[in-house]
Parts: structure tokens; C-alpha cells; sequence
């Protein structure tokens, strides 16, 4: 055999074990095998110096071709076998993905929060403030500002808390009204706010009543505000809290500090008006009380009733978060269980 | 106010509508309807019976065996239990199968072996309230008149045949509690006329109200005060179409006097009072105010102690009636009653709205005393009444009326204009529509240019100012037909104040961190409101609190959400994370008004996160709770925040620390002390935090600031050291902060340790310290040098054994 056959013949032998080769260790003994300095091609063309200075660079040359296509060979078959390995361990990670995921605990803003902060995010939009009253309001500021003098049979409608003859536990956030009113400039443009808070009435606490809730006043004072402007207000708020399908009706009320009073219907989201358990068979559902603000109000607040005008609107949120979610009875808000709080931790 | 629609219907036509569209109506133009109800409907089967035969019972002791004529061929076998049951009478007859109030069934029976075709009723059993059915027959069956025929349903007789309309009346609405009054609200809004009786009074003229009472009363108590007097009445019982009337609108009938009294008040909402003037001692009628603790005996048998504001009629300066509220039980109509003193008035609103609510005596006279009158039919009222009284009680009406400050009752005269009322309203109306309007509620316009001059009569003295007629028009408009707009002007930007951002992003920021958001109780009992306070400061506590539990304005909100805790400890629920936000209420000494302030806390029981199948389960404690507070300050920007040991009532003497920016107090986190947690009933250790939101949004806050994150590695050198167990961590960090060189960006504890392996008395502390310098790679040499400089005056403040 000369050495251009054993060369072809180391090619073919290296070739086959590299064919075989099951692993990266084998794979490297190959390579050392066949191409180390010790190796079989490195022995072989030590038998050069026995050739002629005419074969030498033939055999050379045939030499470097096949330690290149060995080399070649191993690469490959080196990323093939690096390719298996990481395939093997990949499935020998696998998860089972059902198994419960690792607990990240999140809380929940208070259900009337939410229906709070989804009317203040109406009303920022359209311009409003949100205006924070005291909860411990003098009678001047909670009855008085709003023309209901002492002895003013709409007083029997709000049961009150009294610490002293003048103060008392709010019993609207309308007090607000008069507040702002009171300091607003009005040269510097409308007066357009919000005031979400907490109210206290003289009520035993029962499923339907209690001595604590909330209310969100609205008011608008500007030279040109209308009734429908009114309107077109309260069927936004319905829209939003209750869905884009609700309409509002208005029925005559009273309120002393409103001329015309009106109460607010929305039409039922349950049945869509139709008439259900929820809204009592009527389609109706009363949701908040609204009007125009009262001479005397705008009057008492130093604002004159000749030029400005507005209206003025109170809404429940406990009411809101009862008839939108089913809650049956309004102390769940106060007692603050946490499986009822975090009932409501959909952020969508 | 409960409207009869067969009364109503007398006034203005109403029969042909339907009383569901009607009351629909009302509710969008008037007021709202509680009910609206065919008074038989759900009864069936009832007719009238007549008692040819009625037996004891041979196997009871109270029941009867009656034969009665049911307009049948033979007479029907009822066994009936009442006591009042006699032959001879027509009685209420629930035949079998019918169905009585409640929807229950009556069905053919046997009673102690005795067949019963049925039932006789009692009024209650038809539904009629206790409180309306004749005392005569509270207790027994109903006895229906003479001319009632067997086997015709009961209902025509019983006034049941027809709709009742109950309004829910608002405080400005006073003119709708009577039935004129509604007649002609629905006259108005079906644009009808009203058709009203005015009442003839045959006096006699033989006689004078002189001869009988002389009444004098001061104006501001009485305007007007009137009396006539009715003679040689017979009291009896009323005729059953006036029994019917009074009951429908839910009133029990007494005698023909009382009745006519009420139902005049029904028709007219003027309230009567009858008095027997034979039981008056003398001649002179006085109204006054009662003198402090004067006694007077009312009709339902009360002893009252009068009060110097109430409003009293007195015969020779002795109570008889306390004004508007209740007749005194001296002078009270029975039936050896002939000569009746008949009161019409107008007392004052505010003088009888204190006395009924203090002797919680809302009578239909005061209901309507403090919601006003109609001054233009006080005298109508009394001469109807007198008239009716004669009539049905045979008697004469005495010539003349006994009065004190008559008055000329006119109507008032309001100024608007169509451009007000469009411009208020947002309408187009014109001066036709508006004029076509007024003209349906019954007021006269004079048109003068733009002006409208609007005579509003007596019967609507709700009505004084333009507002009030433009309301008016509103609702006979119908609110239906406003148009939708928003308010259109001068834009105003919408946006919360710094503060009100701070206070949200407090409450995300917890969310986040997993607490949830509760909502407690603002009254709380004064113990609970003064512990956990901030701030030395005195409760608010309520005047006239309802419940024991409910007492004080809360200082804290601790106490709240430990109260939360306890609620959910008592339905097995241990795992509880929440926090508050909200107002707290502190009051210094010698001020009635507590501040505002508000404040945000936590409490947290029970563990973060349960074991599962791959976590181990991580309980709540100290270093939790503060976490959730440093990270909450550390959002909100506060600086330079340290936590100082201290001991506060309620709370875990060694688990507490205050919390501090700068030298600024900003409230405490720490374990409940567990007596404290006990009083509440809770089992499990529980950590809770309060703040000062108002101290945090006055601070200075952190600026956010830029500064190029280093290019050059950073170098760390570790550190272990034993000291004394009371040297805190604080000190130590502080001790390395202030003597660790330029280039010391970070101190980090990595590992604590006391125990057996050390020295008793003392611990371990290992912490990692970090360098950097951002303008060039450190030097090992300027690291270490630094670091021995530390190791130094560790070894020299606190003998720490360096390790």
C-alpha cells in the first residue's frame, strides 16, 4: 500500500467512526486519534521524506485535503451531537405547566372606591375638580347654606348626628357645595366640581341602612348652564357606571337646595327595562337626586343669582356598588371581610 | 296620602284612564306613588251572607254553628269562631275555595266534627289594617249593613271595588294631602277642569255662636282661628259610604263628628278639631302657649307634660287640645255628645312641628299643620264640615262663626319671563307653550311685554319665587321632552392636586404590595377612638349617640381595621393583609371642631403566603410590616427615613419603632401588644403601621435626579463582627457610613447570628460594604485602606470583635 492508499484509507476508517460516534467524548478521541500529534495522518506523512521531491507535494497536498474533510466531518458531527445533548436536557426539564403557579399577592382597592374613582375619572375629563369637605361640618354649612333653616321639615328627610348645637357629622357632602362656592372666583372662569366623602345619618344599621355611607356631590356654576345641560350630565354618569345601553328619566322631587329637584331614574341593566326582581317590575331603577341650584343657595354663598347659575347633583356609592354588583346588604362595605374585598379585584 | 280614585274621580274625570298609567303620571310630573292597588284584587269568592241560625258548638266552648243565606237555594253550614257572631246578621263570607288576604285558601272543612262551608271574616282577614278596622269589630267579625244582599261579593259594600293611588308626598308638596288638592294636580297634568262642591251652611239663625264660645288667640300662633258651633247632634255611627272613605285612605272610623273632622281633612287638607262643648266649662276659647310642665291628657290617653313652646287651646285657662297635634280626652266627642265645638286653624309650623316630633306624635293634623295649609279654604273647610255634621248627626248649625285674626287670603303674584324660563330650562318653548302651561295648573298671567306677572293661588303656597314657577313648567313640560346637552363655556382643566395624587399613589402602593383596601367604621367608642393616636389630643364625641358601639369620632385607624381583623378571625379567616385611608379626628382642649387629618394605616395577621406545593410558607412579621412601610415611604419619595425603638400603650414593648423623615414624626409600625390583641379577640400576633399622610405631603421630597450609572466596576469587601446584643444595627451602618471614605456607595447586612456559638450577651453582624469610584477603576490599595479605617473605629465605638 503506498501512502496516498493509506491516506484514503485512514479518510475512510475516520469517516465511519465519526459516522459512529454517539458522543462528544468519542467524537474528541476521533479527532485526537486521526489529527492529533500522535495521530494516524501525522504518522503517515512522516513516510514522506522517503518520496520523491515529485510525489512529496502530490501526497502533501492529497494529505491536507482529507485532514480538512475530516476535520470538516467532526465539526459537523461535534454540532449534530452538541444539538442531541441540548435537546436531551431540554426534555429532561420538562415542566408539567398545570401545577399550580407560585402565589403573588396583589390587593384590592375598596369596591366603593372604585365606583368613586370611576366618577372622578369622568368628571377630571370633563373638566371638574375634586374638591375633599370636612366630615365634621358646622349646621350652617350642611343645612343652613343649603335653605334648610332650623326647623325645616326637609331635616326630618336627614337624621342627624350633633356633637354640639353648631356641629354636627355631615350628613350630605352638599356642604361642599356652599364651601366652594364661597371662595371660588369667578372671574377666572366656571366653577365645575366633584366631592366624593363620607356622610353620617342617625339610621340602625340594618341590611339596607346604615349610619355611615358615601355620596359624590356634583356642581356646575357658570352664566349659561341649562337643565338639559343637566340631563346630558346624569346620562353620562349612568352610561358610565351602568353601560352605554342605560337611559335616564327625571321625575319632580325636592331638595331645598334645588329649584326644580328632580329624581333620577336609570333604565334597569338587569333586564334592560323590561321589569325584574332588581327593579322592583317597573324597568326603573332611582339612582340619584339632582336640580338646579336654588337662588337662595347661590345667594347665601355670596354668588348672585341674577347672572350665575348651575346645577348640582348627589349619587350613593354604596347604592351604585349594591345595585351594579348584587350586593344585598350595605354593612359588607363596613365589615370588611376579605373574601367579600377581594371579590372585586378585576381592574378591568 | 292616599288617593281614592272613585273620590278623585268625583272632581276631575279619571275613571276612563288606567290606574297604573296614571300613577305613572304622577310619578313623572308630581311625585312618586308608593302603591297603587285595586283594593280586592287577590280576594275572591267573597260575598255577603246572611246568619239565619247561629248555634254553640257541642264540642267547643267558643265555636258556633251558623246556618247562613248565601244567595244560594240552601243555606250553608259555616262554623265561626267569633264572639261577636249573632243570627240575624249580614256578615263577610268566604265561600269555599275562595281566597282571602295573603292569598290563603279557604277550602270546605270539617271543625270538630261539624261541616264548614267556609269562612266569616273579619275586616283584617280582607286585608284592612288593624289600625283602620271600627273598634266595634277589632275583635270580631265585620257586620256589614242591613241592605247588603246574600250572595252579592262584598266588595261594592266595603269600599274595596276601587283603586287606591298612595302618593309619596315631598315637604314642599303639602297641597297634594287632600283630594282637591290632587284633583286638581291631575287636572293639570291631563289638562282637565276641576269640578268642585262649595258647601252650604243652614244656620240657624235663631241662635249665635256667642251664645256658645268666644275665642281669642294671638297671631303668631293661630291665623286664623275659627269655631262654629253645631247643636242637638246625635252621635252615631257614619253612613258606610263616609265609613269607606275614611278607611281607604287609612283612617278608623268613630262616629259620625270624628269622621266628618277627618274626612274634611282628607277633602280639603284643613285639619278639624270637635270638641264637646258640653264639656267645656266656661265660654272663653284661648290659644297659648302652654306653661312649662302644665299636664294635659290626650285623646289616645296620654298623660303629656307640656313644654313653653307648645301651642295650647284652653277653656278657662285649663289645656283641652294641644294645637294641630291631638284634642284633649276631657273634652273628646262620645256618644251623649250633643252640642260639637268645631275648630278650623292655621297654628304654627315650626311650634307644631317641635311638639310632635318631641312627643313623637305625627297625627294627620300635625303631618300637615307643618307642611302648610291652604289659607283660602280654612273657612270653606269649616263651613263644609259644620254642614256634614248637622247632616248626618241631625242637627243644627248655629249662626255665626267665633273668630280670632281673620285674614284676606290672597293669592301671590310671581314675576318670570319666557327668555328666564328657556334660558334656565335650555327649552324653545314659546310665550304660548308657557302661557298654555299656567294656564293648566290654574294660575292667571297678565302678560306685560317679556314680563309675565304669575297670580299663583292660595291652594299651591309652595310657590314664592321664579325658580318655583319654572319648575312648574318643567315638569307639566315633562322632563322627557328637555333636551340633552353638556355644559359648554369656558374649559377648565381637570387634574387632582398634588395632594390628592399623593394620598392615591399611597393607596396603589399598597395594593401593590398586597394589601387590601377596608373601609371602617369613622364612629367608633371612645376607647377605641383614643387609643393608637398620633397625636396628644381629646375625642369628639357625639351628643346623642344609637348605639353604644358608635359613640366617638375615631383618633386612629388601627382600631378599625383590628376590628376588621376580628371579623375575619371570627369567620376563619387568619390570613388578613389590609390597610385604611382616611380622616382622623383630633380636638384640642377647649374647641368643640376636631381637625381633620388624613392618615393611612395597615394591619396584618396570619401569613403572607401559605405553603404550597413549591414555596415554604412565610408568616407575617416585624421586618414584613416595616418592609410594606419602607417601601410605601421609598414611592412616596420621603427621605431620609429612620426607624427609632420605642415603647407606645397598646403596642409590643420591644417590637415597635417610630418612624421618622429627618426629625419629622410621621407615625409607628409594630407588633399589637398582645393584651391589646386579646381586647380584640385576636389569637394570632398582628402587626400594624399608622402614618401621618398629611406630615408625608408636606415634605420635602426626594428630586428625581439623573446620574450616569458607573462604567467602572464596583469592589465589595465583607465584614463580620461580634458586639454587645443592644448595639442595633442602626448604630453600626451609621458608625460605617460615617467613616467609610469617599467611595463607599453601600452598606448591606447579610447575615445576623446569636447563640450558642457566641458569646452570651453579645451577636454577630456581617455585613458587605460596597465601592466604587464613578470617575476610574479603584485601586485595591485605596479600598483596603478605607476598609481598616472602618474595621478601626468599629473595633474603637463598640469593642467589636472583628471576625
Amino acid at each position: 500500500m503506498n501512502l496516498k492508499e493509506r491516506l484514503e484509507e485512514i479518510k475512510q476508517k475516520g469517516l465511519e467512526e465519526i459516522r459512529h460516534a454517539q458522543d462528544v467524548k468519542t467524537i474528541n478521541d476521533v479527532r485526537v486519534n486521526l489529527l492529533g500529534k500522535k495521530g494516524s495522518i501525522t504518522e503517515v506523512l512522516r513516510g514522506m521524506r522517503d518520496l520523491s521531491a515529485e510525489e512529496r507535494p502530490k501526497v502533501g497536498s492529497f494529505a491536507n485535503t482529507i485532514r480538512d474533510e475530516l476535520t470538516q466531518a467532526i465539526a459537523q458531527k461535534n454540532e449534530e451531537l452538541e444539538a442531541l445533548k441540548l435537546a436531551k436536557r431540554l426534555e429532561s426539564e420538562t415542566l408539567d405547566v398545570t401545577l399550580p403557579a407560585s402565589p403573588v399577592a396583589t390587593g384590592t382597592p375598596h369596591v366603593l372606591v372604585q365606583v368613586i374613582d370611576e366618577i372622578e375619572k369622568l368628571f377630571l375629563g370633563m373638566g371638574f375638580q375634586v374638591v375633599d369637605g370636612p366630615e365634621i361640618e358646622e349646621d350652617h354649612y350642611n343645612f343652613e347654606m343649603l335653605n334648610l333653616p332650623p326647623d325645616h321639615p326637609a331635616r326630618d328627610m336627614q337624621d342627624t348626628f350633633y356633637i354640639t348645637n353648631q356641629l354636627l357629622m355631615r350628613t350630605q357632602t352638599s356642604p361642599v357645595q356652599a364651601r366652594t362656592m364661597e371662595v371660588h372666583d369667578f372671574s377666572k372662569g366656571p366653577l365645575k366640581m366633584i366631592s366624593p366623602g363620607k356622610v353620617y345619618r342617625r339610621d340602625t344599621d340594618d341590611a339596607t341602612h346604615s349610619h355611615q355611607f358615601h355620596q359624590v356631590e356634583g356642581l356646575v356654576i357658570d352664566k349659561n348652564i341649562t337643565m338639559g345641560d343637566l340631563k346630558g350630565t346624569l346620562e353620562l354618569i349612568a352610561k358610565t357606571v351602568f353601560g352605554q345601553n342605560r337611559e335616564i328619566r327625571l321625575r319632580p322631587s325636592y331638595f331645598p337646595f334645588t329649584e326644580p329637584s328632580v329624581e333620577v331614574d336609570v333604565s334597569c341593566f338587569k333586564c334592560g327595562g323590561t321589569g325584574c326582581s332588581v327593579c322592583k317590575g317597573t324597568g326603573w331603577i332611582e339612582v340619584l337626586g339632582a336640580g338646579m341650584v336654588h337662588p337662595n343657595v347661590l345667594k347665601m354663598a355670596g354668588v348672585d343669582p341674577e347672572i350665575y347659575g348651575g346645577f348640582a347633583f348627589g349619587l350613593g356609592p354604596d347604592r351604585f356598588a349594591m345595585l351594579k354588583y348584587g350586593v344585598d346588604d350595605i354593612r359588607e362595605f363596613y365589615l370588611n371581610d376579605v373574601r367579600f374585598l377581594q371579590q372585586f379585584s378585576q381592574k378591568g | 296620602m292616599k288617593v281614592s280614585t272613585k273620590w278623585l274621580n268625583e272632581y276631575v274625570p279619571v275613571e276612563n284612564l288606567d290606574p297604573l298609567e296614571l300613577s305613572e303620571k304622577i310619578e313623572r310630573t308630581a311625585v312618586e306613588v308608593a302603591s297603587t292597588e285595586k283594593l280586592e284584587d287577590g280576594l275572591r269568592k267573597i260575598v255577603v251572607g246572611y246568619t239565619l241560625d247561629v248555634k254553640d258548638h257541642p264540642n267547643s266552648d267558643h265555636l258556633h254553628i251558623c246556618q247562613v243565606d248565601i244567595g244560594a237555594d240552601e243555606p250553608s253550614q259555616i262554623v265561626c269562631g267569633a264572639s261577636n257572631i249573632k243570627a240575624g246578621q249580614k256578615v263577610i263570607v268566604a265561600l269555599p275555595n275562595s281566597r282571602i288576604a295573603g292569598n290563603v285558601k279557604i277550602k270546605r272543612g270539617k271543625m270538630r266534627g261539624e261541616v264548614s262551608e267556609g269562612m266569616i271574616c273579619a275586616l283584617q282577614e280582607l286585608g284592612f289594617s288593624e289600625s283602620v278596622v271600627p273598634k266595634e269589630y277589632a275583635d270580631g267579625i265585620y257586620v256589614l249593613p242591613e241592605d247588603a244582599k246574600p250572595g252579592d261579593p262584598v266588595f261594592p259594600y266595603l269600599g274595596m271595588d276601587e283603586t287606591v293611588i298612595d302618593l309619596d308626598i315631598t315637604p314642599n308638596r303639602g297641597d297634594l294631602l287632600s283630594m282637591r288638592g290632587a284633583a286638581h294636580e291631575i287636572a293639570a297634568i291631563y289638562d282637565q277642569k276641576v269640578t268642585l262642591p262649595t258647601p252650604k251652611v243652614d244656620e240657624d239663625q235663631t241662635d249665635n255662636v256667642a251664645n256658645y264660645v268666644n275665642v281669642s288667640a294671638p297671631k303668631e300662633l293661630a291665623a286664623p282661628y275659627m269655631m262654629r258651633i253645631i247643636k242637638n247632634v246625635t252621635v252615631k255611627e257614619s253612613p258606610m259610604w263616609l265609613q269607606t272613605r275614611l278607611w281607604n285612605a287609612g283612617i278608623r272610623p268613630l262616629n259620625n263628628v270624628v269622621d266628618v273632622t277627618n274626612y274634611i281633612l282628607l277633602d280639603y287638607g284643613q285639619p278639624l278639631h270637635a270638641f264637646d262643648q258640653g264639656k267645656l266649662t266656661g265660654d272663653q276659647i284661648v290659644v297659648r302657649l302652654a306653661k312649662e310642665g302644665e299636664v294635659l291628657t290626650t285623646l289616645d290617653g296620654e298623660k303629656r307634660t307640656l313644654e313653653a313652646n307648645d301651642i295650647v287651646i284652653t277653656n278657662n285657662d285649663v289645656p283641652v287640645a294641644l294645637a294641630g297635634t291631638m284634642g284633649g280626652l276631657d273634652t273628646e266627642i262620645d256618644n251623649n255628645t250633643t252640642t260639637v265645638a268645631l275648630e278650623s286653624a292655621v297654628f304654627d309650623s315650626h311650634r307644631i312641628r317641635k311638639t310632635s316630633r318631641r312627643e313623637n306624635l305625627h297625627s294627620e293634623a300635625s303631618m300637615r299643620f307643618e307642611r302648610g295649609i291652604n289659607l283660602g279654604t280654612v273657612k270653606e273647610a269649616l263651613d263644609a264640615a259644620a254642614a256634614l255634621i248637622a247632616e248626618l248627626g241631625d242637627g243644627q248649625v248655629v249662626a255665626g262663626i267665633a273668630s280670632a285674626n281673620e285674614i284676606e287670603a290672597q293669592g301671590k303674584n310671581v314675576v318670570t319671563s319666557v327668555a328666564h324660563i328657556n334660558k334656565v330650562l335650555g327649552t324653545e318653548l314659546s310665550q304660548a307653550d308657557v302661557l298654555a302651561i299656567f294656564e293648566r295648573l290654574g294660575f292667571i298671567v297678565t302678560v306685560n311685554g317679556e314680563q309675565l306677572n304669575v297670580l299663583v293661588p292660595t291652594r299651591r303656597w309652595d310657590i314664592a319665587i321664579e325658580a318655583d314657577l319654572v319648575e312648574e313648567v318643567a315638569r307639566i313640560y315633562g322632563y322627557d321632552n328637555l333636551p340633552t346637552t353638556l355644559p359648554a363655556g369656558q374649559t377648565t382643566p381637570g387634574s387632582y392636586t398634588p395632594a390628592q395624587k399623593l394620598i392615591r399613589q399611597a393607596k396603589q402602593t399598597l395594593e401593590a404590595t398586597g394589601l387590601n383596601q377596608a373601609i371602617s367604621y369613622g364612629l367608633t367608642t371612645t376607647k377605641k377612638a383614643t387609643r393608637f393616636a398620633l397625636e396628644e389630643a381629646l375625642p369628639t364625641e357625639l351628643a346623642f349617640p344609637m348605639s353604644s358601639e358608635h359613640t366617638t369620632v375615631r383618633m386612629n385607624l388601627i382600631s378599625g381595621l383590628l376590628d376588621d381583623l376580628a371579623y375575619n378571625a371570627a369567620r376563619k379567616v387568619n390570613d388578613v393583609a389590609l390597610y385604611e385611608q382616611g380622616r382622623v379626628f383630633f380636638r384640642a382642649e377647649g374647641t368643640d371642631r376636631p381637625k381633620e387629618v388624613e392618615h393611612i394605616a395597615g394591619a396584618m395577621t396570619g401569613l403572607v403566603r401559605p405553603s404550597t406545593w413549591n414555596t415554604e410558607k412565610q408568616a407575617v412579621d416585624f421586618y414584613y410590616a416595616k418592609g410594606i412601610v419602607a417601601n410605601l415611604l421609598q414611592e412616596l419619595g420621603v427621605k431620609d427615613v429612620t426607624y427609632r425603638a420605642s415603647k407606645l400603650a397598646d403596642m409590643h414593648p420591644g417590637r415597635t419603632a417610630e418612624i421618622y423623615a429627618g426629625e419629622t414624626y410621621l407615625g409607628f409600625v409594630g407588633e399589637i401588644h398582645p393584651l391589646t390583641a386579646k381586647e380584640y379577640k385576636l389569637k394570632q400576633r398582628v402587626y400594624v403601621f399608622e402614618l401621618d399622610l398629611e406630615k408625608v405631603i408636606e415634605l420635602p421630597k426626594e428630586e428625581k435626579v439623573y446620574t450616569p450609572v458607573s462604567k467602572y466596576p464596583s469592589v465589595t469587601r465583607d465584614i463580620a463582627l461580634a458586639v454587645a446584643s443592644d448595639v442595633t444595627n442602626q448604630q453600626i451602618v451609621d458608625c460605617i457610613k460615617q467613616n467609610g471614605g469617599a467611595f463607599l456607595q453601600d452598606v448591606k447586612l447579610f447575615d445576623l447570628y446569636q447563640g450558642e456559638h457566641i458569646t452570651k450577651g453579645s451577636k454577630s453582624l456581617a455585613y458587605t460594604l460596597v465601592y466604587a469610584d464613578p470617575s476610574g477603576t479603584l485601586q485595591d490599595d485605596a479600598v483596603n485602606q478605607a476598609f481598616e479605617k472602618v474595621k478601626a473605629k468599629l473595633v474603637e465605638t463598640f469593642a467589636a470583635d472583628i471576625r
